[in-house]
């Protein structure tokens, strides 16, 4: 080109060198902003669930593509996309509100099978292991049951009935003659689908509320150890302390557990000669 | 205005071609952008679901995947290999942009286009400055950016911000604020910078550029001795600068517009009054002298040229 020839090569250099550190720059200062976004991203709102499958958040963020394919295939439109600006940063990813329309844990599993990405994980093929959060009763004190009423709706409604939510019968002190039974969440089974946050007859929000594992689960403690949990196979283990057998007189070597029959009398290992007798 | 016909541009070609074949490969384009709205809009307006997703990705009447090969690759740099469906999905489109010309997308798929188009337009209109000019590589360097920050970040980075997918996705979706995105791209295109988002700055068509870098589908100025200098496709052209080589040629220089940035758009065969471009495949040897130069190389060009 002509532009070119008439100047000499080293404007030519110095030129492009100039404006190619000016456009990493500019990127670079973009890319900055973009990363500080990027991390903004994973604060969705705590009521936003994700699909069932759905990898860790972090995981997440990396494989969905926000295709929406997974939110067209959910029979009952539980899934939504994230709006900008409405439902957190995240914009696009999919999610469900349980007190909306919670998830109908489908047998089939559309959404997974819809994922082109892997960002559902196909490794999820029993509903029942689902994982998409976990229920919290999260306000006793207006909880029906919590106040010594039978409203058992939660309990009612839930899919995992009596392993994810059991009732646990206490003492009402309050009337001093009747049970309290308790809704009582058990994590390894609740599914995080959501119906009973959906269903809690309370006007408003829901007195039992689905969040993310994120928020709701904790690290167990690593410096205590759980000694009911622990204590038999440690001690087996450990220390192999002899057998007392029931009866008078564990210690009772003559008759053990109180038995003498088919037991040979008792000898002491060796006697002594003053006392001619009983060690005493 | 056309400086040889002092006409506005493309008066002349309307003139001499007549309205159809001045239009032609422009009315195709838009009619091609509304066909690949309407495929995924049918789905969500009348349940007629033949294509389900968006354009990040989609599944076509339940057998075809089809995925975006930029995402792909963020997510693969942000750490996660996606499942089968996915890369078979990105293969297949990857393989047929790499056959047509990557920017074939940006031109006669991204619903972007129309919006930085119609800025363009009123731009000319208003006769605005050009104000902001980047230089044409500074989408490559974005594109790399982008790369790095999903690897940085382990998030699809691109996809936060992309007003092509954001737009799409709040056609099919819905969703409000996602206009923000497309009327930033349309006052960035109308006052600050000319051309300047497709042309200058959007990392997914500075992929889908190096992505198509050796297309077979290629427009050729195979008639550059016609040219009469109206410069109309210059006028027209969103990267002009991918004109000049071919059209201002010697015998012995390609007529083939070679260049990653041609988005095969095809307005300029539309413009050009007297049928200098066409479209061929890149393998298209067929002779193409060089204008004649009557002032500055005039015997010897003007023997060549006959």
């Amino acid at each position: 080109m002509s532009a070119k020839s008439t100047h000499p090569k080293g404007i030519d250099r110095r030129r492009f060198l100039t404006d190619t550190a000016r456009g990493i720059a500019g990127c670079a200062l973009a890319g900055a902003g973009l990363t500080w976004f990027a991390s903004d991203a994973r604060a969705l709102p705590a009521t936003a669930i994700r699909p069932p499958g759905a990898l860790g958040e972090d995981d997440f963020l990396a494989a969905c593509i926000r295709c929406g394919l997974c939110v067209r295939d959910c029979p009952y439109d539980t899934l939504v996309l994230a709006e900008l600006g409405t439902d957190g940063a995240a914009t696009g990813t999919p999610f469900f509100t349980a007190r909306d329309v919670p998830c109908e844990m489908c047998d089939d599993i559309p959404c997974v099978a819809a994922c082109p990405t892997g960002a559902l994980d196909k490794n999820l093929t029993e509903i029942d292991n689902a994982d998409m959060g976990v229920a919290v009763l999260i306000d006793e004190e207006h909880c029906l049951n919590a106040l010594g009423l039978r409203c058992d709706v939660c309990y009612r409604v839930c899919p995992v009935i009596d392993k994810a939510i059991t009732l646990e019968q206490s003492p009402n002190t309050r009337s001093g003659h009747h049970a309290i039974f308790m809704p009582t969440v058990h994590a390894d089974h609740c599914t995080g689908c959501g119906k009973c946050e959906k269903s809690c007859v309370l006007e408003g929000e829901s007195a039992i509320k689905v969040l993310p594992q994120r928020i709701a689960r904790v690290e167990a403690a690593a410096h205590y150890r759980l000694g009911w949990e622990e204590h038999e196979g440690i001690v087996d283990e450990l220390v192999d302390l002899p057998d007392r057998l029931p009866g008078p007189g564990t210690d009772n070597l003559a008759a053990p557990g109180g038995y003498t029959d088919g037991v040979p009398a008792f000898e002491p290992a060796f006697k002594l000669p003053s006392t001619g007798g009983a060690g005493q | 205005m056309s400086t040889a016909s002092k006409m506005p541009v493309g008066r002349e070609a309307v003139e001499l071609k007549g309205w159809w074949k001045a239009y032609k490969y422009l009315i195709l384009r838009r009619t091609s952008q509304a066909i690949f709205l309407l495929v995924f809009l049918i789905g969500p307006w009348f349940g007629l679901w033949l294509v389900k997703g968006t354009l990040a990705g989609s599944m076509t009447l339940g057998v075809l995947p089809l995925n975006d090969p930029f995402i792909a690759l963020q997510s693969l740099v942000a750490g996660h290999i996606p499942e089968t469906t996915a890369l078979i999905g990105a293969v297949i489109v990857a393989c047929a942009y790499a056959l047509i010309g990557g920017r074939v997308y940006c031109s006669w798929v991204c619903p972007i286009n129309p919006v930085t188009d119609a800025a363009h337009w009123l731009h000319t209109r208003l006769d605005l400055p050009k104000g902001w000019q980047p230089k044409r590589q500074t989408r490559i360097i974005a594109m790399f950016a982008v790369l790095a920050v999903s690897a940085l970040s382990g998030t699809i980075a691109w996809e936060l911000v992309n007003p092509i997918t954001m737009v799409h996705r709040a056609l099919v979706f819905g969703g409000g604020f996602a206009w923000a995105f497309v009327i930033g791209v349309f006052l960035f295109d109308l006052l600050l910078s000319r051309r300047g988002w497709c042309g200058h700055l959007c990392p997914v068509g500075a992929f889908y550029g190096q992505l198509g870098a050796k297309s077979v589908l290629r427009v050729t100025a195979v008639k550059r001795a016609a040219c009469d200098d109206c410069m109309d496709c210059f006028a027209v052209c969103p990267e002009m600068q991918v004109i000049t080589p071919a059209l201002r040629g010697q015998d012995d220089d390609t007529p083939l517009i070679l260049s990653p940035d041609c988005t095969n758009c095809g307005r300029c065969i539309d413009v050009c009054s007297v049928d200098v471009f066409e479209f061929t495949h890149r393998f298209d040897t067929r002779p193409a002298p060089g204008r004649v130069r009557e002032k500055s190389k005039p015997a010897k060009r003007a023997d060549k040229a006959a």
